[in-house]
Formats: structure tokens, sequence, C-alpha cells
């Protein structure tokens, strides 16, 4: 370190040789750089010190609560001990994939059509600009919406009630990367599948969504993340459930409604549980960014 | 149909496409200006001229490449085999599938070598596996290709390497059997060693093809074509037998490109 100092200066003496150098100048540029450097390390700091914090906190006290019955037993009822949350965890998957599969061609094919057929016309704008609205649509609204729309008219909830509510987070997201990512398919690719006489459509789905299909994954893989996590939607529509149940047409359990509900509860068995749930949630969003990440190194192909 | 062109002196020749007062717009500028020139059956037609003088522009119409974008248009003739293909009516990814093209840049499908080739013959033709099989071995013999991919045809097209993919992309527009081959610059982006090998691919491609090539390269021109064509700001300056415009250009112009005096 010193040595490196001492470089440094003697190769400051040896520049200002040079008259054209103004060394208070560069002084100047040190000083600033270094307080650029010291503020932006700050606010990694403290953005880290958060993060791991919560991250802490949940791993002490979700850990505690793990064991086997989490996986075996269903939530238990007020004042029972022990417990577990196989019905919320069973809930909740599949909530989250029936939302997948809908959401997955419904996503992909918007993004197909604002990327290779819409491009510039104003329907494609239009529906650009409501997709980014939708992006940042408050979880609640939607959740009301379709507490209105679906709950409100069969008077009762359900799964099935959940799985468009989280539709409707998931799609714009899987809309736009979709989009973004058959943008980064290079025109040239197209063109010579154009020469050989391909027709638009399979040019569309046989060339620029295969070379992006990496990236479209990604995409799908984030929604998942996205609304594996989503609490008010699901509150207003699939409920929650005491009890073991895969019928999608009654209240189901699932993870974020009963974190909810046991967290703040007198119990001290539902309090670790809510613990031990928002651990699993927490591993699974991470484990599906994790996978993002690894899937999108391949990027675009071609 | 075929009435004065210096070429055809002797025995009357067959042209496959004859563009005929051609002018072409990209929205208001004007890329080509009345373009007439006869690109002869079985012989491989090179165009030359410095960037951006219309010869990858005249390449484009020639497939049509241009309909993909809207504001771009073509006015005037070219007749392929006799039928105007400039007419609205035209169907032009059948077209495509008669007059094939490469591109500058090495352009493999993401899918497997065998994809590559059985994917653009599928779009016209319905063959048996083994038909098929047959198909990709021989237009992978006619790329020079064969001996190298044999072993792999089902890895990625993306593994081959530069002069290797370019060769995939020929043997691809080539499975198909069009009758004519645009190549568009096929080896500014390869090594001398894989230009030397498209060149010598060119050389055997033309017994069966009609084949047009926009090359940078004026040794390349005078190596590869029968015919060439020099273009500038979007005219045809002169246009004739290779020989003849690399030793006894007519035009000063063509004489201080091929001399390297301009360009």
């Amino acid at each position: 370190m010193d040595a490196q100092q001492y470089g440094e200066e003697a190769g400051l003496k040896n520049m200002s040789n040079f008259s054209n150098i103004d060394l208070s100048l560069f002084a100047k540029r040190k000083r600033a750089n270094k307080i650029g450097l010291t503020l932006s390390m700050s606010a990694m700091v403290i953005g880290m010190i958060f993060l791991l914090w919560i991250l802490g906190v949940l791993f002490f006290k979700g850990f505690a609560a793990l064991d086997i019955s989490l996986f075996t037993q269903s939530t238990p009822a007020p004042g029972s001990e022990g417990g577990g949350l196989a019905n919320a965890i069973l809930g909740s998957l599949m909530i989250v994939a029936s939302c997948t599969f809908i959401s997955t061609p419904i996503g992909v094919l918007a993004g197909l059509y604002l990327s290779e057929y819409g491009d510039r016309s104003k329907v494609a704008s239009i529906t650009r600009f409501v997709t980014d609205i939708m992006l940042s649509a408050p979880s609640i609204v939607i959740g009301l919406f379709v507490y209105a729309l679906v709950v409100a008219q069969v008077r009762h909830f359900s799964g099935w009630a959940g799985t468009p509510a989280l539709t409707l987070i998931a799609v714009p997201v899987v809309v736009r990367t979709t989009e973004n990512m058959l943008r980064l398919v290079p025109g040239s690719l197209r063109e010579a599948a154009y020469a050989l006489g391909t027709p638009k459509w399979k040019v569309a789905f046989k060339i620029s969504l295969r070379a992006a299909q990496s990236g479209v994954m990604t995409g799908i893989l984030l929604a998942l993340a996205r609304v594996s996590g989503e609490t008010a939607p699901l509150l207003f529509t699939a409920l929650n459930n005491q009890f073991f149940s895969t019928n999608m047409n009654a209240p189901m359990a699932n993870l974020p409604v009963v974190i909810f509900q046991f967290a703040m509860s007198p119990y001290d068995n539902w309090v670790d549980l809510a613990w031990g749930g928002a651990l699993l949630i927490t591993i699974a969003v991470l484990g599906f960014n994790i996978l993002a990440r690894v899937v999108f190194r391949e990027k675009v192909q071609g | 149909m075929n009435e004065t062109t210096s070429q055809n002196a002797q025995t009357p020749v067959k042209n496959a496409i004859e563009v005929r007062n051609l002018n072409f717009f990209y929205g208001s500028f004007q890329g080509l200006q009345d373009i007439n020139l006869d690109i002869e059956e079985g012989k491989v037609t090179a165009f030359i001229g410095p960037s951006g003088c219309g010869k990858s522009t005249l390449l484009r119409t020639l497939n049509r490449m241009y309909s993909l974008y809207p504001g771009q248009r073509a006015e005037g003739e070219i007749n392929f085999y006799g039928q105007n293909i400039l007419t609205p009516d035209q169907d032009v990814n059948l077209l495509r599938s008669r007059i094939g093209m490469v591109f500058q840049k090495p352009t493999p499908f993401p899918m497997s070598i065998y994809e590559n080739i059985a994917f653009g013959v599928r779009l016209y033709e319905k063959l048996s596996r083994s038909e098929m099989d047959e198909r990709v071995e021989w237009a992978l013999n006619k790329a020079a290709l064969w001996n190298e991919a044999k072993d792999k045809l089902n890895q990625s097209g993306l593994s081959l390497s530069g002069g290797q993919q370019q060769r995939l992309c020929i043997a691809r527009g080539v499975a198909v059997k069009p009758s004519v081959m645009l190549l568009d610059e096929p080896t500014s982006a390869l090594d001398p060693i894989s230009t030397g090998k498209i060149e010598e691919l060119i050389n055997e491609l033309k017994h069966e093809y009609t084949i047009a090539i926009v090359t940078h390269n004026m040794q390349q021109a005078a190596r590869v074509s029968d015919y060439t064509a020099y273009m500038y700001l979007g005219s045809l300056i002169e246009y004739g037998k290779t020989d003849e415009i690399f030793i006894k250009p007519k035009r000063k112009e063509t004489e201080d490109y091929i001399t390297g005096r301009f360009g």
C-alpha cells in the first residue's frame, strides 16, 4: 500500500514537469472521486445492513420453527398445540401453478405481438402503456377488482378466484420481459428466415421466440417470484382454509394469507408457523430469482 | 424478350432476371436510379462499388426483401423468367423460396445443424424422414460442410465456427433448391481461408444456380464472377463481362474505382 502511494506521488512529481498540468485541479478531482466513492459505499452498506438484518431475523426465527410437521400437518385450530403448514403450502403451489398455466401463454403471446407484429402501431403502444400501468398497479386494487368480479358474483371465496388475481399481476411482467427479450434477437436472423420464404407467423414462433427462449423463461420465473409472495390479492379471493383441501372451488389456504393471520395472533405456535412460512416463501422467491439468473446467462442465441 | 445487351453477341442466352427501369425509394430518399440489367442464367454476376452505392439495395429488391419494411418501395420491373415480381399480387414467400439469399453475417437458426437445413425444406416440401436425411446430406455436401458436420448434425448450428456457420447458411439456402442465389457480402465477416472455401463453393454452385453476389472486395469479384456491375450513387455505371470490366473498362469512373484511385 505504501509502495503504491509512493509510486503515485513519484509519478505525480514526474508528471508535474509538464507545464500544462494544473496540480490543484488534479488534487480536486481526486478529492471529488474520494467523496463520491465514500457516499456510494455508505449507501451500499446501509442497504446491506437492512437486508442482512431482515434475512438474519427471518432465518433465526424461521429455522427455529422448521421441522417435519411443518410439511405434514395442517394449520392448527385456535388453542391447539403444534400443527404445520401443509395445507397452505399445497394451496400456494396449486394457485401459483394455475396462475402460471394461464399467464404464460397470454403473456408470451402478447409479448410476441408487441415485438413481432404490432411494433410501432397504435394498438401496440396503447398495450405497452396499459401493461406498464398494470406492472405498478397496487396489488390490493387488483384483489378488490377480482373480489368484485368473481367472489361477489359466485358468493364464496375460492382457489379459482385467487388464480385470476395473481394472473393479473403476472401477465404484465411476462409481457414486458418477453417483448424486451425478443427485441434482442437480431433483425438479421429474422431476415435470414424470411429469405427462405418463411411465412411471418413461422418466423415469429419458430425463429424469434426460439432464439429468445431463455430470456422468456427468465420473465416467467421472475413473474413467479413476484406472485408467490403476494398477499393482498389472495386475501380478497382465496382467503384461507384451516383444513387440508385440494378443492380449487372452495376457500383455499395459502402461505401469504396464513402468515398474515398467524403473525398477528396471540398463540405462540401460530406465530412460529408464520415465521416458518415466511422463511419458505423467501427461499422460494430467492430460488426463482437465482434460477432466472442461471437461465438468463444464455441470454439470446443467434 | 432478350433484345439488346452487349453480352449476348454469339449465342442467345437465357436470362434468369431482367431488371427494367428500376427506381427504389427509402421513404423520400431515392436509393436506386433507373437500373437496367440482365442476370444470365447459370452465371455469377458481381456487384461492386463504394459503400452506399446501392448494390445491396439492388440485391434486396431481387427477392423483395425490402417489402418487410414499410416505407421502402420499388418502381419499374424485375422480370424473373419473364414474370414481373414487383406486382403487388406476387407471393413474396413463394418468390423467396425460388430466389435464396445469404447475408453478410452468418445467421444460423438457434437449432441443430440438421434442423437448420430441414427448416427451409419443410416449408414447401413434404419429405419422408429418409428423403430429408438425404436432402440434408446433399445440401451439406454442396456447401462443402458434410465432412466437418456429419458427426454433429444434432448439435446447435451456433457451435460451428464463423466460416462453417456461413457455409451452413449457404447449405440452408441451397437445400430448398432455388434457381437463383443472392449473396450479400458473404465473406466480409470471414478469415481468408474461410473466404477461399466460399469462393470455391461459388464456382461449384454456378453450374446449377444463377448467382448474384455483392462484394467490397474487387479481387473477389474478379476471381468468382462472369459479369460485373459497377454502381455508384444509386446508378449502374458500367455492366459487362468481368474480364472486360477489369481489363478494359469503358468508363473512366469504373477505371478509377478498379485501379484504386477512388473509393
